[in-house]
C-alpha cells in the first residue's frame, strides 16, 4: 500500500490548479468552523473572567441582564443611578466583605471612564482570582488623577503624566468635552484581559468635580467653575451607577439579594453574576446554533466540492487508471490510491484551515481587545478543538470514498482498454 | 521440445446484449519464446481476446491455460497478480502515466510485483538497459512522459512491458500511431528484445504487412469455430 503514496502525491500535483482552489475552500470552511467556537468559547471564558470575584452587582432597579452589560463589560449606556446613601447601606451590611462603587458614562477617545474609589484597587478581583496590579505609577490620591486600563495606555501611548481630556457620554469624538478639566495619568494597570484594559479610572471626586457646572448633560449656560476652584466645593459623590459587592461567605448571596431587592431607600437590582450570564448564553444559544449549523454546512458544501472536483477528474484519468491496472494494481489498489488522494487533501485542507485560523485569531486578537477587552485563551490549538479536526478528517475520508469507489467501479468496467 | 505458455480450450465470450458470441475458439496455443503475429479485422475481438488473456475478462466457456495455470479459476485478485508476475502489456497508445518521469513508468511493474523487481535484478539498472536497447536517450529518462513523441512513448511502453521478463508480451496495434519506417524499426526493437528477454510474443494487428519476421502468423478467423 505504501508504494501508492508517491504515486498519489505525483498524480494530485500534475492537477494541482484545480485542486489548490478545493483546498483553499477547504480551508476556509475549518477556519469558519473554529473561529465560530473558539469566538464563542473566549466570549464565555472572557465574561466569565471579567466578574470571577463578584457576588453581587447592585444597581438602580433595572433587567439583570443590562445591569450587568454596563456596569461590568461597559457596553452600552447606563440609564439610571443610584443613591450614595443605598451604597452606604451596602458597604455597611454585616454579610458584606467590600463593596467597590461605579460611576459611569463618559469617555475618553471611545473608552469608557469609570468613576470609583481605592476598593476598586483593592478589592476587584478577575480571572482565577487575581487582583489589579500596576505595570507603572500608583493609584488615583487627588481630584484630577487617572489611571489608565492596559489596553488605553498601549493603544493611545500614554505613560505617567500624560494630561488627558474627558468627554460627556460614549461618543468617541462629537461629545461634549470636559477640555476646562483636564486629568493627569499617574498610574497604568498591568494587563487583565477583561473590560478593566480599556477603562480610564478616575475618583469619584474628579467625576462630581468635572460634572460641577453641569446639568442635566449638559454645560450650564453662563457657569463655569475653574478646576483650581473646585475644591471649595463639596465634591463627596451623590451616587452611582453600580456597585460591585463581595460577600464574607458566598452561601449568603441568596439572603443579602433579597435584601437588597427589599431596601427601603430606593428600588435596586442585585444581580449573580453567574445567573445574569447564564441568561445570557441562554440567549445567545439559538444563534449561536444558527452560526454553528450554517459553519457546519460551508464544511459540507466544501467538502462535496471536493469530492465533486475529484469525481469530475475521473474521466480524464480513466487511462490512467486503466495503465495502473495493466501493470498490476488491483481494483482494491485503485480504490486505495483515490481513498489515499482524498485523504491527503483533506489532511492539506485542514492544515492550511487551521493555519488559517492561528492568523485569524492573531490578527483579531487587538481588535477583540480593544472593543470587548477579551483576550482569546491560546492561539495555538486547544484541547477542545481536537474533536473538531477528527469530526472533519472522517468526514472528509468519507466523502473521498465515494470518487473512490466510482474509480474502483471504473477500473473493473473498464479493464485494460478504457471506454470514453 | 516447445511447452505452451498460452492455450486456449473451446473458449467462448460474448459481450453483455451481443446476439452471437464474439470469440469462439476451440483451440489455439502460443509456445514458449514464440513470437506470433495474430491478425483480424477491426472489431473482430482482437482486443477482448488480449482482455481475456490478461485475465481481465473472464469467458463464459471454456478454459484459458496460462503457464498451465487456468484463469477461469483464479479469483479477482489472483489474476491480477498473475498478470504484474507474468504479463507484459503494450496498447495501441497512451500507454503512459503522463506524469511520472519515463523511468518510473519503465518501472511501475516491478513497483506492483515482487517477482518482475526480483527477476530484473536492480530494476534501475535494468531499465536503463531497456531503455538503451530501445533506443531511448538517456536525456529523455528523467522527463515526464507526456512530452515524449507517440513513437518514443511507444518504446518507453515496450521496455516497461519487457522488465523483469514476463513469460508473456501481449501487443495491442501498438504500431498503428507509426509511420510505415518506424513501424519496422519498432517491430525489430521489440521482436529483439523479447527473445533476448525469452518471453513469448502475442502480437494483434489488422495489418498483415507486418507479419514479416515473426515467427507464426494466424488469422482470427481461421481460429473461430465455422458457424455453420
Ligand atoms: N465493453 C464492451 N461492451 C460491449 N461490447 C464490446 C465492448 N468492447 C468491445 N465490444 C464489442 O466486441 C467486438 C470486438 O471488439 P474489440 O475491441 O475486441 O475489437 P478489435 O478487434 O480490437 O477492433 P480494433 O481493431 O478496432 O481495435 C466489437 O463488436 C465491439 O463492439
Ligand atoms: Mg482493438
Amino acid at each position: 500500500m505504501i508504494h501508492l503514496l508517491p504515486l498519489a502525491l505525483k498524480s494530485a500535483w500534475n492537477r494541482r490548479a484545480t485542486l489548490a482552489l478545493t483546498l483553499v475552500a477547504v480551508a476556509l470552511a475549518v477556519a469558519l468552523l473554529l473561529g465560530v467556537e473558539r469566538l464563542r468559547q473566549d466570549a464565555r471564558t472572557g465574561f466569565a473572567q471579567a466578574v470571577s470575584g463578584t457576588d453581587l452587582v447592585v444597581g438602580a432597579r433595572a433587567s439583570p441582564l443590562q445591569l450587568m452589560l454596563y456596569s461590568v463589560y461597559r457596553l452600552g449606556e447606563p440609564t439610571a443611578t443610584m443613591d450614595w446613601a443605598s451604597v452606604e447601606y451596602l458597604a455597611g451590611h454585616p454579610a458584606v466583605a467590600w463593596a467597590i462603587p461605579l460611576s459611569l458614562g463618559d469617555s475618553h477617545r471611545g473608552f469608557p471612564v469609570v468613576a470609583t474609589n481605592q476598593a476598586y484597587f483593592d478589592h476587584f478581583r478577575h480571572g482565577d482570582g487575581k487582583s489589579l496590579s500596576f505595570s507603572q505609577g500608583r493609584p488615583f490620591a487627588s481630584v484630577f488623577e487617572a489611571v489608565l486600563g492596559a489596553e488605553v495606555a498601549g493603544r493611545l501611548g500614554y505613560a505617567s503624566g500624560h494630561a488627558i481630556v474627558l468627554n460627556h457620554g460614549a461618543g468617541a469624538s462629537l461629545a461634549v468635552g470636559h477640555d476646562d478639566k483636564p486629568f493627569t495619568v499617574v498610574g497604568i494597570l498591568a494587563r487583565t484581559g477583561t473590560p478593566v484594559d480599556r477603562s480610564v479610572h478616575i475618583s469619584l471626586e474628579g467625576m462630581e468635580a468635572i460634572h460641577l457646572d453641569w446639568q442635566g448633560g449638559a454645560p450650564m449656560a453662563g457657569l463655569s467653575i475653574p478646576a483650581q476652584h473646585v475644591t471649595k466645593f463639596d465634591l463627596s459623590p451623590k451616587s452611582v451607577t453600580a456597585v460591585l459587592v463581595g460577600l464574607k461567605s458566598r452561601a449568603a448571596v441568596f439572603s443579602v439579594q433579597r435584601q437588597v431587592e427589599a431596601y427601603r431607600g430606593e428600588p435596586l437590582s442585585a444581580v449573580l453574576p453567574g445567573v445574569a450570564l447564564a441568561r445570557l448564553w441562554d440567549l445567545m444559544a439559538t444563534g449561536e446554533q444558527v452560526l454553528r449549523v450554517m459553519s457546519g454546512l460551508v464544511l459540507a458544501v466544501s467538502l462535496a466540492g471536493l469530492a465533486a472536483v475529484v469525481l469530475a477528474s475521473l474521466n480524464e484519468r480513466r487511462r490512467e487508471l486503466a495503465i495502473l491496472r495493466s501493470v498490476g494494481a488491483r481494483p482494491r489498489d485503485i480504490l486505495a490510491l483515490l481513498t489515499l488522494e482524498g485523504l491527503v487533501l483533506v489532511v492539506l485542507g485542514l492544515g492550511l484551515g487551521i493555519l488559517l485560523l492561528f492568523l485569524l485569531t492573531w490578527g483579531a486578537t487587538p481588535w477583540l481587545q480593544t472593543h470587548y477587552g477579551l483576550a482569546p485563551e491560546s492561539i495555538l490549538l486547544r484541547g477542545q478543538e481536537l474533536p473538531w479536526l477528527g469530526l472533519v478528517l472522517a468526514v472528509g475520508f468519507l466523502s473521498s470514498l465515494l470518487p473512490a469507489w466510482r474509480a474502483y467501479r471504473l477500473s473493473l468496467a473498464d479493464g485494460l482498454t478504457p471506454r470514453i | 521440445m516447445s511447452e505452451s505458455v498460452l492455450s486456449l480450450e473451446n473458449l467462448v465470450f460474448r459481450w453483455p446484449g451481443q446476439g452471437t458470441a464474439c470469440l469462439d475458439i476451440p483451440a489455439f496455443q502460443v509456445q514458449a519464446g514464440e513470437q506470433l503475429f495474430l491478425q483480424g479485422e477491426s472489431g473482430s475481438g482482437k482486443s477482448t481476446l488480449l482482455n481475456l488473456v490478461a485475465g481481465v475478462l473472464t469467458p463464459a466457456q471454456g478454459r484459458i491455460l496460462a503457464l498451465g495455470r487456468d484463469l477461469g479459476r483464479l479469483g479477482g485478485s489472483a489474476r491480477d497478480r498473475f498478470r504484474v508476475d507474468h504479463v507484459g502489456l503494450i496498447f495501441q497508445q497512451f500507454n503512459l502515466i503522463p506524469y511520472l518521469s519515463v523511468l518510473d513508468n519503465v518501472l511501475l511493474p516491478t513497483r506492483f510485483s515482487p517477482r518482475r523487481r526480483h527477476r530484473a535484478g536492480d530494476p534501475v539498472r535494468a531499465a536503463a538497459a531497456l531503455l538503451g536497447h530501445l533506443d531511448l536517450d538517456e536525456a529523455l529518462w528523467s522527463r515526464p512522459a507526456l512530452q515524449l513523441s507517440v513513437g518514443q512513448q511507444q518504446r518507453v511502453a515496450a521496455a516497461r512491458a519487457l522488465i523483469g521478463q514476463p513469460e508473456i508480451i501481449l501487443a495491442d496495434e501498438p504500431t498503428s500511431a507509426l509511420d510505415a519506417a518506424r513501424q519496422t524499426a519498432f517491430l525489430d526493437l521489440l521482436r529483439q528484445e523479447c527473445a533476448a528477454a525469452r518471453s513469448a510474443l502475442l502480437f494483434v494487428s489488422h495489418d498483415l504487412r507486418l507479419s514479416a519476421g515473426f515467427s507464426r502468423s494466424v488469422a482470427l478467423a481461421d481460429l473461430q469455430r465455422d458457424t455453420p
